[in-house]
Order: structure tokens, then sequence, then C-alpha cells
């Protein structure tokens, strides 16, 4: 793939990466490397996954979204609340996927025509996302409990569970618009220098509301693949699971000050987050490491990004 | 004057921002194949009379002619598709990028939203050949280059689409003796092309011996146009400086 201006070592590195620390835990337990931890690995990291490719792409525009984990919540509860009236399951899912990009929507609005810095925007709908999902429920968690939602949630096509083709296909196609596309370009023109951007005649606001409906969609993507995995769409569910995309693609090397990095990378630092946890677990050793662990990768994952651009 | 239409005209062009008067009943003309120099110090309004033509500003009165017709210019690529481009003394790339993504930037070639890479490298190779550019790799980040190589850069996009007006708003401000010399050598490649160049500096002797023809702008308005040689270089300061034109017959009179 031929990335302008961006070389593909930060790929190949990152994969070093992770294959490293799939033989050390492979070692380690003789249970990691198993068909049945493989596929319970890739369930794991197809939520954080799906969210890391949104995140990326709006990170790499010099951007961030902080409303993803609420915004997959609200789109899961209006799934829910539709299956609950008897719905078709199809057109619950596409109503969810209309509302979650309805919500990158206004986020998309809020920043650039309220010109609200998108720390804040996306802040601001965490709270209104999950409040309305809330509101909606009453807190009450929906049952979902048909065939179309339990076959995404446990089902297997060709040995390989269902969500993992929902993780392959999403990062293909982010992967596409972003390398491939003028869309994609204007993306690392916005993250590169937004003022320039503007100069050259980019419509960088309407760019902009782009992003953030394509994290919004795949929010509510990974709100489809959550109301699977879990027969039932809990309001609360996936919080502060934007941190863990955040993180997903921070120690896949995608630099935070924007118009640099791969989207595939966040794929890897998910993966890396998902086996660091599992492995853990595995190996018998506490949640609360955990934490601790994935968050001195991140600090060391950008310190040694820091180290290379320094050169 | 070497052609009777002037490409730009700029008719009693008038701006203010709330209760500052910016600018106040302003003319300028730019001919083909022509070095304009517009001077002014700080305030004097010559950023705001060139943002209006490239479009960054809009004027609260008067009216933009080019070549002979109303243009009506609201914004940047307004002023584009009318042949209008700008060149920034801040090198307006983005460094992240490849030289043909930022002369393609906002003009991307592409097939249904797919981007052209091989068609962009491939014309934008001739762009800077055309201009006797020489840069070792189209694939390295701008950021890598030199100032001069990104000006250079900057200056084939700007000619590369059919332009006829070529704002230059102080383009060797950033760069070295080198490097500069090296601009201005592309700018006269350029106006031998037979394109119109607006060129702003507070260099006076880059001016002095660089502009066919200056006008000087004092608190808003025009103190005089004339071709450059009329003048010495400290009457230029001068002028410059008091607002006040000096005598010389004809040709001293505002616009």
């Amino acid at each position: 793939m031929h990335v302008p201006g961006i070389k593909s070592q930060p790929l190949v590195w990152i994969l070093l990466v992770a294959i490293l620390l799939a033989v050390v835990l492979s070692f380690l337990s003789p249970f990691f490397m198993t068909v049945g931890n493989m596929t319970n690995l890739s369930k794991q990291v197809s939520i954080v996954a799906i969210l890391a490719a949104g995140q990326a792409v709006v990170i790499i525009s010099g951007g961030i979204d902080l409303s993803v984990g609420s915004i997959l919540a609200l789109s899961a509860v209006v799934i829910g609340a539709l299956i609950q009236v008897d719905v078709d399951p199809l057109f619950a899912t596409l109503a969810g996927l209309a509302t979650g990009t309805l919500a990158g929507l206004v986020n998309g609005f809020v920043i650039t025509r309220g010109n609200i810095p998108p720390f804040i925007a996306t802040l601001g709908m965490l709270g209104i996302a999950r409040g309305l999902a809330l509101v909606i429920t009453k807190g009450v968690s929906y049952q979902v409990l048909v065939p179309f939602f339990l076959y995404i949630g446990n089902a297997k096509f060709l040995g390989l569970p269902i969500p993992l083709y929902f993780v392959v296909v999403t990062f293909l196609v982010v992967s596409v618009m972003l390398h491939m596309t003028v869309f994609g370009r204007h993306v690392y023109a916005i993250g590169g220098d937004e003022r320039v951007a503007r100069l050259e005649g980019i419509p960088v606001d309407r760019q902009k509301i782009k992003i953030y409906m394509l994290s919004g969609f795949l929010a509510a993507l990974a709100a489809v693949v959550m109301t699977g995995r879990l027969a039932a769409t809990p309001p609360s569910v996936a919080q502060g699971i934007e941190l863990q995309a955040i993180a997903a693609v921070i120690i896949g090397g995608v630099s935070f000050v924007g118009g640099r990095g791969i989207v595939l990378t966040a794929l890897i630092g998910a993966l890396i987050m998902a086996m660091i946890t599992n492995g853990l677990n595995i190996l018998g050793i506490s949640s609360f490491y955990q934490q601790v662990l994935i968050g001195v990768v991140i600090i060391v994952a950008v310190w040694i990004d820091n180290l290379k651009s320094r050169k | 004057m070497p052609d009777p239409t002037p490409l730009v005209e700029m008719r009693h062009i008038s701006k203010h921002f709330g209760g500052i008067q910016a600018l106040t009943d302003a003319q300028l003309e730019l001919y083909p194949g022509e070095v304009l120099g517009v001077l002014g110090h700080n305030g004097a309004g010559k950023s705001t009379l060139i943002k209006i033509l490239a479009g960054a500003e809009t004027a609260n009165a008067g009216a933009i002619f080019v070549e002979g017709h109303e243009a009506h210019i609201n914004d940047p690529n307004d002023a584009r598709a009318y042949g209008i481009e700008t060149i920034y003394q801040e090198l307006a790339l983005c460094g992240n990028l490849n030289a043909p993504a930022n002369v393609y930037m906002g003009r991307e070639l592409h097939k249904w939203g797919f981007l052209r890479k091989n068609a962009m490298k491939a014309e934008a190779t001739k762009a800077l050949n055309r201009l006797n550019i020489r840069i070792q790799s189209l694939d390295v980040e701008v950021e890598s280059m030199s100032g001069g190589q990104r000006q250079a850069i900057s200056i084939s996009r700007a000619v590369h689409f059919d332009t006829k007006i070529l704002i230059m708003d102080e383009p060797t401000a950033a760069l070295g003796m080198e490097e500069s010399r090296m601009v201005m050598e592309l700018t006269v490649e350029l106006k031998k092309q037979g394109i119109g160049i607006i060129w702003i500096s507070h260099d006076i002797h880059e001016v002095f011996n660089f502009t066919d023809r200056i006008t000087i702008l004092h608190g808003g308005k025009n103190v005089v146009t004339a071709p450059t040689k009329e003048f010495s270089q400290d009457e230029i300061v001068s002028m410059i400086i008091s607002g006040l034109a000096v005598e010389r017959g004809t040709s001293a009179a505002g616009g």
C-alpha cells in the first residue's frame, strides 16, 4: 500500500511486537495458542478493534472522539428497543446504524459550526448519548434473543467467529478509504496542517463532519456485534471503552498530533491490548495488574515513537 | 504599460473591521508579465487589499475586474476559478505529505473518488521540471526539504493550474539569501510566461531591484502608483513612512 510520506516501517515494527508477545505468551501457557482461546481472543478484540478503526481516522485528522462508547450504547439500546416491539432484526440493525451515524453527524456539526474543540464536543456527546440510552430504557437491559443477533454473536463461518469478519471488513474498507481516496488524502492534510488545508481549498468542515459520522457509524457497527455477543442491550454497556480504542490507536503508533499513521496498526494495537488481558487471565494474574500493564504499554509506545521521530 | 487591459483592476475598495477602517477607496491594477510591488508598513492595508483579491476577506465596498470583466470573489476557491493564486511567506504546505500530494492539495486527480496517484506524480514532475526545480525524490515528506525547495513546490503548485495572477506575500521572508535568489529567478521565469505578479515585501532593496511598478499604501489609502525606477530607494522609504507622495510630474497621482 503506498501512502504519501508514510513508510511501511511502523506497521512492520508493531507487527513484530505483537508476534513476539504471542510467542512469549504461548511459551508461558499451553492454553494460549488453543483454538478455543484464539476464538475467545478474537471475540474480545472485535469491539475495541472496530472502534479503533474509526478512532484512528479521527486521530489522524488531528481530532479525538470520546463519545464512541456512549454512541455504541445508544445504538445498541435503539436496536434492543425495536426488537422488543418485534421489529424485523435487519431493520432494527439499520436503525441502530443510523442512530450512531446521526450522533457522529451531531459531533461533526458541533465541532465545525459551533467551533468547539473535538475533545469538548465529544465529551458532551459522551454524556448525551449515554443519558439518552438510560432515558430510553429507564435503566433496564433489553433481551435480544432473535436468531439474527445470536448468529452474529455466536456462530462461525469457515471456522472463524462472525465478529472477526466484521473486523476484517471494517479495516479493509477504512484502509482503502484512508489510503486510496480523495477523502483519505484530505484526512491526512487536515491532520497535517488544517490552516493550509483550508487555504488550499479543501472543504475542511465537510470532511470533518464525514470523519465523525464514520466514527459514529463504526460505533454503531460495534453495537451490532456487542448486541449479538451479549444477547442483550444494557444501557451501561461499553463504559470507558473509548479509552481502550484510543489506547489501541496510540499503541499502534498513530501520532496523536495528527497527519501520520496507518489504520491497520490500530488493529494490531487492539490485538496487543487484548493479548495482554487474555494472557494475564490465563496465567491467573489479577485483572488489577492488567490495567497497570496496559497503562505502562501506552506510555512506552509513545515514548518509542518520540525516539523514532527525534532521529 | 505593456497592455491596455489590466489583468486585474481593483476599484474603490473599502474595508472596515468593526470600527477600524482598514482600506478607503483603494486601487490596484496589474498587467500581464509585470511584477507589481505593493508597499506599506504594518497596518497600511496592503495585506487586507491582497486578502480581498485572494478571497480570504471580502470588501465592504468596491469592485474587482479580471481581464475587464467584473469578478465576484467570496472565498479562495472563487479566486482560483479566476486564475488568481497566492503564495504565502509561511510556506503553506502540509509537511506530512509529499510534493505531488501538496501540488494537488484540494484538487486531487481522481476517478470515482479514488486517487490517481501515478498521474499526479507524473504531472507534478512535469510541473517542477518546467520551472527547472530539482528535487531528489518526490516520495519524501516535504517537511524534510529545505525552505527554498518547499517554496519552489508552492510556486509550481500555484502556477500549475492555468494561473494568470500570482500573489506573492513576502515569499522570501522565511528564506536564506541563496534560496531567495532562487525564488526570484523562478518569478522571472513566470513573468516571461505572461503571468502578472503582485509582490509584497518589506525588503526595500529587493522591491527596488525586482519590481516593475510599485503602489504604496498608507493608512488604507493609495499614496502613489508608478514605475519603480521613477523614484530612488530613499524616496520610496520616505513615502512609506510619511504617506505623502513625492511629486514627479504626471505619474505621481494615486491610482
